[in-house]
């Protein structure tokens, strides 16, 4: 076995000095009838080559983004990564570490973690960012947890503009918790009136810019309403790459944000891993969820870097912790965060508006086509449109023609009568021949 | 022909002593400042072409302030990130015999199947016709793991185990929902001797902890369980084995008690590389345990996180998994991703999990086979007990002769006298080039030191391992406390300042305050 | 003239009229490590004897301090927020956390004094 250095040999003697006679001495402890005598039934070791036939052999079937025209988003963008991004991931100080709990031989993820909390700091307009969540799902479930700590109220009102799975999420975790959640209905349009169902007994509501539909939102009066009502507003995205043209949360009154930060340095990967990002008001720092790395001076006086404030963290504070979280999205992070110093903020905003730009090209194309309706007055990436009849099995029709043509609603909102209506992207790597074949595909279906 | 250039052709005799450089590097130690002192925000290290002028659909909504990221070139980028790569340590370069953490070496296969475009670039939600091959992938990974642990369903998407921790403990909540309980039994039983997250884990979701005392060797006796089941109790969060390396003997016991009074056994699986293809929770009776992908299953650990932690069901908790779940007919997968006129319990995060992490450990699992996975647990306990009988007249041992599993634990009592501490200890053996082990865990045990080695160590990095923990042990003990106190000396940096860290937190770079005009005096 | 009072969790008060100045004692601080962070409670809030009151954390730990007595607080010493390096260098002084009114004088007497308290710190080695 390739993977195991110790040969026959080494075991016997190893078996020797220890003073056992047979491995199974060691296992001493597990009851006799529960200690299985032969390996269970599944294949036995295979070589590399053999393992890289199987699982080529799973991953051709299915179709790649790069593959095909690509226009699918909700949550989860298409976007090209550097090269120099994946290789500098992959080298083995960074891949193979652990957390950094040894400070003195680990300042290289320390330092990109130090990194990584101010650019999403910046990217947010926020004061203090953390060193990531898992992603913006549980980020966005974190955020209203830390918000009732604070406010020391229960109940969270979600816009109706809010990620189908990321409300789920949020409702799945309050009604563990016991705690409230008002969630409007799903509002392609935005043409909701949160503000009225904020009251004294609110802890926070998380609208999220730009919404799932793909529309763009003004948090400001949400948060003045928040805050004339002691209640906290979370604002939460899932397109990081947004928030180089799009107005900040931070800028528009936000008291906590959490969003997904896939877009820069990472691959769809079919759903993860991703990298949350989460960011707050310093004087709610000793409330928020997750690793902090902070900058400090060793015993020579040079600057270094130590994760600092781990009396929130569970393995102090055991019940009392802030959030049960170990693991940040560690190498995700650091995906995000070569990307964005790749980027820096000349490129993320030439990106961004090349984003935008081809979005607003397929949305004029689109909008000629016969039966599509877009939704839209206001988007940056993505957009809705509404197509005559069911939006699936139009979804479906494109995909056996080669093209994949965004989500249909109903995939994530099932029965809430939005079966006509398909969320859009359109990213840098989409082409005008791309858009060219997403119209003809529409136009044939009918 | 001649050495004309008058090149010295033998090494300096000047005794060589650290002195300080103009630049501070140390040859290939390179001091690196960050991306906001070196960056700008003009520059770029990615071409992009400006759009041709268009009509913009931002409304009011374009964002006016400036940003603050700097940026750099391709190759700025590539020499900031390498140098900084160069002050970590990392299992590729070393043993890295963390306790409880199995760091265990990564295979490059998983990388590179990971990358496959059918894997890495598919979006979580194309029409599933498009995806089979990655939904055949999540239904073969998730009878693999039911397989060796002998459950019958298995949550896949949890992205890391404290995260598979709250999925597990919520499906028990489900379960006490359905059988109109959830209101009267709201305690969780935790060991003092578990792992932090047990505890947060349970209050997180609003179970009440109750505390059982452990034994000195961290193992729970039947009669503490039995005199601490009581009527209000939901679950109890069992490590197994323990956190103190040691397998609960009386597990199977503990587990029916548990059951008969109502309640659930929630396993906590970090150390599950211990037993794997050598018992199966399933068997001892756990009703959920959730498993760290990337400790017992090799997906690397990339400087704390990613990670992925599935967890698996027994029979009467399989009904109220989460959704999504990966159905199969014939040939066909399919997505349930709706709860809807079923028990499922909701919905842990977006989209289906790590898939990542799914085909790195799906890798791992093909690549050892039954037996070689069944190998790999039996060499980690090998090695471990190696470690500890090498070590046991030199340290500590806290328990004595006892034989362990695949984490060797010692206790700090030998230092006793020397007046040094286990942290100096820690510290030391970074300068002889190791990463410490886990210290002060398990909390039960005091000045703990727990070393996991794992399987990935070689009979000969094993004994030079040995031999430097027992010289550094032989230092301590004849009084040579400055190779300790002042340790790290070797390292990029020396020993942090962690109290001045805490009391006035820098978590961000800010840029400096222009210099005030002198103020005149009056 | 104030007496000063501790409880087994080395807490201190010291009673002067019907107030309390409570905070940790120098053995606490010593134990605990150099403090980096105090939490204190409202100034108003009643507590009853033996209720967690305050939370003061080091780098490595967090613990709770009970109130040794009960009664309201009616002031607290914020300067702890700036500065919780104040309880390790004077815990008895100038690190005191809060001062709570008295409701029960008769409390003190379940409470060591001086000598009781050196004599418990004994068994604790």
């Amino acid at each position: 076995m390739r993977y195991l250095p110790l040969t026959p040999g080494d075991r016997q003697s190893m078996m020797q000095r220890v003073g056992v006679a047979g491995i199974d001495e060691l296992f001493a402890d597990i009851p006799a009838d529960k200690l299985l005598r032969a390996p269970l039934d599944l294949p036995r070791a295979k070589s590399e080559l053999e393992v890289s036939r199987m699982l080529g052999a799973l991953a051709g079937k299915n179709v790649a983004a790069s593959a095909v025209p690509f226009f699918v988003g909700a949550g989860a963008y298409k976007h090209h990564v550097p090269a120099s991004v994946d290789h500098l991931i992959q080298r083995s100080e960074f891949l193979t570490s652990y957390t950094p709990y040894q400070p003195e031989i680990a300042q290289g993820t320390l330092q990109c973690l130090f990194e990584f909390q101010t650019q999403a700091a910046c990217l947010t307009a926020m004061e203090v960012a953390n060193a990531s969540m898992y992603d913006g799902s549980t980020g966005t479930a974190e955020a209203v947890l830390m918000a009732h700590r604070i406010t020391r109220r229960s109940k969270a009102v979600l816009s109706g503009g809010l990620h189908p799975h990321y409300a789920d999420v949020v409702r799945t975790v309050s009604h563990m918790a016991r705690d409230e959640v008002v969630s409007l209905p799903p509002d392609a349009r935005a043409s909701e009136d949160i503000i009225a169902r904020i009251d004294n007994d609110t802890s926070c509501v998380v609208v999220q810019n730009p919404d799932f539909f793909g529309n763009l939102r003004d948090l400001a009066a949400i948060a003045d309403a928040c805050h004339a009502h002691g209640a906290l507003l979370i604002a939460v995205f899932t397109e990081a790459v947004s928030l180089g043209l799009v107005t900040p949360p931070g800028d528009m009154g936000a008291d906590i944000v959490a969003g997904e930060g896939q877009s820069i340095g990472n691959a769809l990967s079919f759903g993860g891993p991703y990298v949350g990002l989460f960011a707050t008001r310093r004087k709610y720092v000793r409330q928020m969820p997750g690793r902090l790395c902070g900058q400090t001076v060793d015993s020579e006086g040079r600057r270094g870097f130590v994760l600092t404030l781990s009396t929130r963290e569970q393995h102090i504070r055991r019940e009392k912790a802030t959030s049960n979280i170990c693991t940040n999205s560690g190498l995700c992070a650091l995906a995000f965060t070569i990307h964005m110093t790749l980027l820096g903020e000349a490129g993320l905003k030439r990106l961004a508006r090349v984003n935008h730009a081809n979005a607003v090209k397929l949305a004029d194309m689109l909008a000629r086509v016969a039966n599509v309706e877009v939704l839209n007055d206001s988007f940056f990436n993505e957009f809705t449109i509404r197509v005559k009849g069911d939006a699936a099995g139009v979804i479906e029709k494109l995909a056996a023609g080669g093209v994949l043509g965004g989500v249909p609603v109903s995939r994530l909102l099932p029965g809430a009568g939005l079966d006509d209506l398909i969320v859009v992207a359109n990213t840098e790597v989409n082409t005008d021949e791309d858009r060219e074949a997403f119209v003809s595909a529409l136009q044939g279906v009918r | 022909m001649l050495n004309n250039q008058g090149r010295p052709t033998a090494p300096s005799e000047a005794p060589r002593r650290a002195r300080k450089t103009f630049t501070s590097n140390r040859a290939l130690q390179i001091e690196e400042a960050l991306i906001f002192e070196i960056g700008d925000a003009c520059v770029t290290g990615v071409d992009i072409d400006e759009p041709a002028p268009f009509q913009p659909r931002l409304g009011a909504h374009e964002r006016t302030s400036a940003i603050g990221l700097p940026g750099l070139s391709e190759p700025e980028t590539m020499r900031h990130y390498v140098r900084l790569s160069q002050k970590n340590y990392a299992i590729d370069s070393g043993p890295y015999p963390l306790g409880s953490c199995t760091m265990k070496h990564n295979p490059r296969l998983n990388e590179q199947m990971a990358r496959l475009p059918g894997f890495g670039d598919v979006h979580p939600l194309q029409p599933q016709s498009t995806v089979q091959g990655a939904l055949e992938l999540i239904d073969r990974l998730a009878h693999y793991l039911m397989t060796l642990t002998g459950t019958h369903a298995v949550a896949m998407s949890p992205k890391a185990g404290a995260h598979g921790e709250m999925c597990g403990m919520m499906a028990i909540r489900a379960a006490l929902e359905a059988r109109g309980e959830s209101r009267t039994r709201n305690v969780v039983l935790v060991p003092d001797s578990a792992h932090g997250t047990n505890p947060a884990t349970a209050a997180l979701i609003g179970f009440d902890v109750r505390a059982v005392p452990a034994r000195d060797d961290g193992t729970l006796s039947l009669e503490a369980v039995k005199a601490a089941l009581a009527p209000d109790v939901a679950a109890i969060m069992i490590t197994n084995p323990n956190t103190c390396g040691l397998f609960e003997r009386d597990v199977v016991a503990i587990a029916e008690a548990v059951r008969a009074a109502g309640a659930y056994f929630y396993c906590d699986g970090a150390n599950f590389n211990a037993i794997v293809g050598k018992t199966r929770p399933g068997d001892l009776g756990v009703d959920a345990m959730h498993i760290n992908l990337h400790k017992t299953f090799s997906t690397p650990h990339g400087g704390g996180g990613p990670g992925a932690g599935p967890v698996v069901l027994s029979e009467r908790l399989a009904p109220f998994a989460p959704v999504p779940f990966v159905r199969r007919s014939g040939g066909a997968f399919s997505l349930v991703e709706h709860a809807r006129g079923g028990q499922a319990f909701g919905r842990v995060t977006a989209f289906h999990g790590q898939m990542g992490m799914f085909v790195r450990a799906l890798s791992y699992m093909l690549s050892h086979g039954s037996d070689g996975m069944r190998q790999a647990s039996e060499d980690a306990v090998l090695n471990a007990n190696y470690v500890r009988v090498c070590l046991s007249d030199a340290m500590s041992p806290a328990f004595g002769e006892r034989a362990c599993m695949h984490e060797a634990l010692f206790d700090d009592e030998w230092l006793k006298g020397t007046g040094l501490t286990t942290l100096d200890f820690a510290k030391a053996m970074i300068d002889e080039g190791y990463h410490p082990m886990t210290v002060y865990f398990p909390l039960i045990v005091h000045g703990a030191m727990l070393i996991e080695p794992t399987e990935s160590e070689s009979r000969a990095s094993l004994d030079l391992f040995i031999m430097a923990l027992r010289d550094l042990a032989l230092a301590a003990k004849r009084g040579d406390t400055e190779r300790f106190t002042g340790a790290p000396r070797f390292a990029p940096r020396g020993r942090l300042d962690e109290t001045r860290a805490a009391r006035d937190p820098v978590l961000r770079w800010t840029p400096k305050k222009p210099v005030d005009e002198p103020k005149t005096v009056e | 003239m104030s007496e000063v009072r501790y409880t087994k969790d080395h807490e201190y008060v010291r009673v002067d009229g019907d107030t309390g100045t409570v905070g940790i004692t120098d053995y606490a601080q010593k134990t605990l490590g150099d403090v980096v962070f105090v939490e204190l409670p409202e100034v108003g809030k009643a507590f009853v004897s033996g209720e967690q009151a305050a939370v003061v954390e080091s780098v490595k730990a967090a613990s709770e301090v009970y109130a040794p007595v009960s009664g309201a607080v009616v002031a607290v010493n914020s300067a702890l927020e700036t500065s919780p390096g104040a309880v390790n260098e004077d815990a008895t002084g100038a690190g005191w956390f809060f001062r709570i009114k008295l409701a029960n004088a008769g409390e003190l007497g379940g409470l060591m004094d001086e000598s009781a308290y050196q004599a418990f710190l004994k068994t604790l080695d």
